[in-house]
């Protein structure tokens, strides 16, 4: 569990971060999101003590992080910025052995643990290991530095816009890749972001910033259905509220049975896919799989009631 | 490697543009006097072109690999060949200055001389060339050029040792001043590398600490800008009072060499010229890092030094080291001045024969600094080459 408690930077008189307070539950990701100069990169980089706080303090598991000396208390600490940072004179392998190394891990435990990390984000070891970064692409590069802030073990990683500088395709599959990666690893994630499609999408749990202060802190569905200010409101975008919504609830919550023509959906697949299925083949109704196997439909009118519901 | 020549159409399809202009040059410079001979060391010689320095049967030989040379150098594609040609070529001008120096001092006087003339100068120009344009367009890797520059500098230490070349003036002067020769080599490394190795002692340091706080950096790269920009003479010829003044004010500053003229004022003042380079390369080298890649060293816990020795500085040596090329290069070069005050070095040959209007004294001083700014360029760039972090196996 990762407590801030009244965690505040002020720049002479400018209020950076003010008096932010809030919890991070162990093995869930929280996305702070905001626009350029709300205070979150600050925040997060408070964190790690990239940035010293004006006043406040930051703990991780009930230990305050100003307990430990800053670079000891970064080795437990993953943490993965945009443009990768990795470093282009060492190989894929040293780049992700980075900390391993700090540590005085034994050299067979960082061979193990690299393979296994490129494994996880499928890249085959034999074939990247001994690479340069300049060889890499984008999304690859993207993938070794997060492989290289999980290579420890960290208590808590924290992604300072990590897909920032990807195209929308790969981002899409970068961020897929870390839900499942973050599902099967359990790791506690703190991701700053200035895109809510991306807050969205992520987060278990979604912190908005706005002038250095946490405007609101809370579920993405609550976030959409009872957004705390006008800020809010309109970084959910307010025409885009209802399908932000749709694309939060997966099929298997409005299933019924029966029958529907066409191309089946998979149970996973969100409201807002089913959406506009509906519309753009003029149907009233989609059948959906579970597994593979028909199990009923969802139909147009059950979504639009959903709509309504708001939370 | 696209090779120009074919963009060219028609029948110039296959040359190469540089080699073809090469071609040209060297056939000039083949009208023009190779040797001169002259009754003593002082007096203007007389010009003899190519084709006479010797009787036909004995010049055709080396005219035939000259011009053979220069053609292999116009086929472009097979850069083999254009450096085979280039060392053809200077076969042929060997072959020419052997048979040639005996036949021209031949009944000529016994204080006659022989020298190389402005067409063997050209041509070695226009041969070096071809063999730098066939070279860069193999760009072999830093261990093929490292054997290439061994086997030039045995070939050149093999044709000097033989004694082939002896009858030429600059030879002669050689012959008179063995011992003064190898005491000018042995100054001009210490000059050179001395100065070399203090200011990097001091330099390193200091632009290290220019890197780290940038407030230093602003006083301290404008006064070295200042130091560079005093012309050399000028630079010596402060040396010789404010040396001059602590050799005879401070006890025991003189016993240890520190006087007005001599070693020690040469020496400062390298030194003085090379601080610039090297703390500015430091600075630069070590400011090459990414941001990303230093924000994420600090982000991942290393310390200052783990981050210096780890990230900063390996990615920063190929600059550092361009930067002490550069001072080694330059001072090689400066320190021919330093024989003005006494400093002793190549220069001490090239004022002597400035003095004496000793065409070939001076070229005894000046081929040296030639051959050793050249063989130490070529030695800092492979180490460059080998210092630089993403090197790949096969280059």
């Amino acid at each position: 569990m990762i407590e801030i408690d009244s965690l505040t930077k002020t720049y002479g008189d400018m209020h950076a971060v003010d008096n932010v307070t809030m919890t991070v539950e162990t093995g869930t990701i929280t996305v702070i999101v905001g626009t350029s100069g709300s205070g979150k990169t600050t925040l997060l980089r408070m964190i790690n003590r990239l940035e010293e706080p004006t006043s406040g303090e930051v703990r991780i598991n009930g230990e305050p992080t100003h307990a430990t000396k800053p670079h000891l208390l970064r080795r437990r600490i993953g943490y993965a910025i945009q443009g990768h940072g990795l470093f282009p004179h060492h190989t894929v392998a040293r780049n992700i052995a980075a900390v391993p190394r700090l540590l005085g891990w034994d050299r067979q435990k960082i061979r193990a643990r690299v393979d296994e990390l490129l494994t996880l984000f499928s890249l085959d070891p034999e074939a990247y290991r001994d690479r340069y970064p300049a060889d890499l692409s984008g999304g690859q590069q993207q993938r070794v530095g997060v492989a290289r802030a999980l290579a420890s073990r960290p208590d808590l990683l924290l992604m300072d816009e990590p897909f920032g500088a990807l195209d929308p395709i790969i981002r899409a599959r970068a961020q897929d890749d870390l839900r499942r990666i973050q599902r099967q690893l359990g790791s506690t994630i703190m991701l700053v972001t200035h895109d809510m499609e991306e807050a969205m999408r992520l987060g278990d749990r979604v912190a908005v910033m706005d002038a250095g202060r946490l405007v609101q802190h809370a579920t993405p569905a609550e976030i959409i259905a009872q957004p705390a200010t006008d800020f809010v409101a309109e970084m959910v975008g307010d025409v885009e509220r209802p399908l932000r919504l749709l694309s939060l609830i997966p099929l298997s919550e409005l299933i019924e049975d029966g029958t529907a023509p066409g191309a089946a959906m998979p149970a996973e697949a969100s409201l807002r896919d089913a959406l506009a299925a509906c519309l753009w083949t003029g149907r009233s109704a989609v059948p959906v799989t579970v597994d593979g196997v028909p199990a009923g439909r969802v139909t147009f009118a059950a979504i639009r009631a959903r709509a309504e519901l708001h939370a | 490697m696209i090779a120009t020549g074919r963009t060219v159409s028609g029948a110039w399809r296959g040359l190469s543009p540089p080699g073809v202009f090469f071609a040209l040059l060297g056939l000039v410079a083949l009208l023009v006097p190779f040797m001169t001979l002259a009754a003593n060391r002082i007096v203007a010689g007389e010009g003899v072109p190519a084709w006479s320095v010797a009787p036909p049967a004995a010049t055709l030989p080396g005219l035939a690999a000259i011009i053979a040379g220069l053609c292999l150098g116009i086929l472009s594609g097979r850069q083999y060949l254009r450096l085979s040609g280039a060392f053809l070529g200077l076969g042929g001008m060997l072959w020419l200055l052997m048979r040639g120096a005996p036949a021209l001092l031949e009944g000529a006087g016994e204080y006659a001389r022989v020298s190389p003339a402005i067409g063997f100068w050209c041509l070695l120009v226009v041969l070096m060339l071809l063999m730098a344009d066939a070279l860069a367009q193999m760009s072999p890797g830093p261990a093929a050029r490292a054997a290439l520059l061994g086997a030039v500098l045995g070939a050149l230490a093999l044709i000097l040792w033989s004694g082939v070349l002896a009858p030429l003036s600059i030879m002669q002067e050689f012959g008179s001043r063995r011992a003064q020769f190898a005491d000018a080599v042995l100054r001009h490394l210490a000059l050179a590398f001395g100065s070399l190795l203090t200011a990097a002692a001091i330099g390193f340091p200091l632009g290290f600490l220019c890197h780290r706080r940038p407030r230093l950096r602003g006083a301290v790269l404008p006064v070295l800008s200042l130091l560079q920009t005093i012309p050399s003479l000028a630079m010596f010829g402060l040396m010789i009072p404010i040396l001059g003044w602590l050799g005879d004010s401070v006890p025991g500053a003189r016993a240890i060499g520190i006087a007005g003229i001599g070693f020690a004022p040469a020496f400062l003042a390298l030194v003085l010229y090379s601080l610039l380079p090297v703390v500015g390369n430091t600075v630069a080298g070590l400011a090459s890092t990414p941001a990303a890649a230093l924000d994420a060293a600090r982000g991942m816990g290393m310390t200052p030094t783990e981050r210096l020795l780890r990230v900063e500085l390996p990615l920063g040596l190929p600059v550092i080291l361009t930067g002490l090329r550069i001072v080694l290069v330059q001072n090689i070069g400066l320190a021919v001045i330093a024989g003005l005050i006494g400093g002793g070095g190549f220069g001490t040959f090239v004022f002597q024969g400035l003095n004496q209007t000793a065409t070939d004294l001076i070229l005894l001083g000046a081929l040296p600094t030639v051959a050793l700014a050249l063989t130490s360029a070529i030695v800092m760039d492979i180490l460059v080459d080998l210092a630089r972090p993403t090197r790949k196996v096969s280059a």
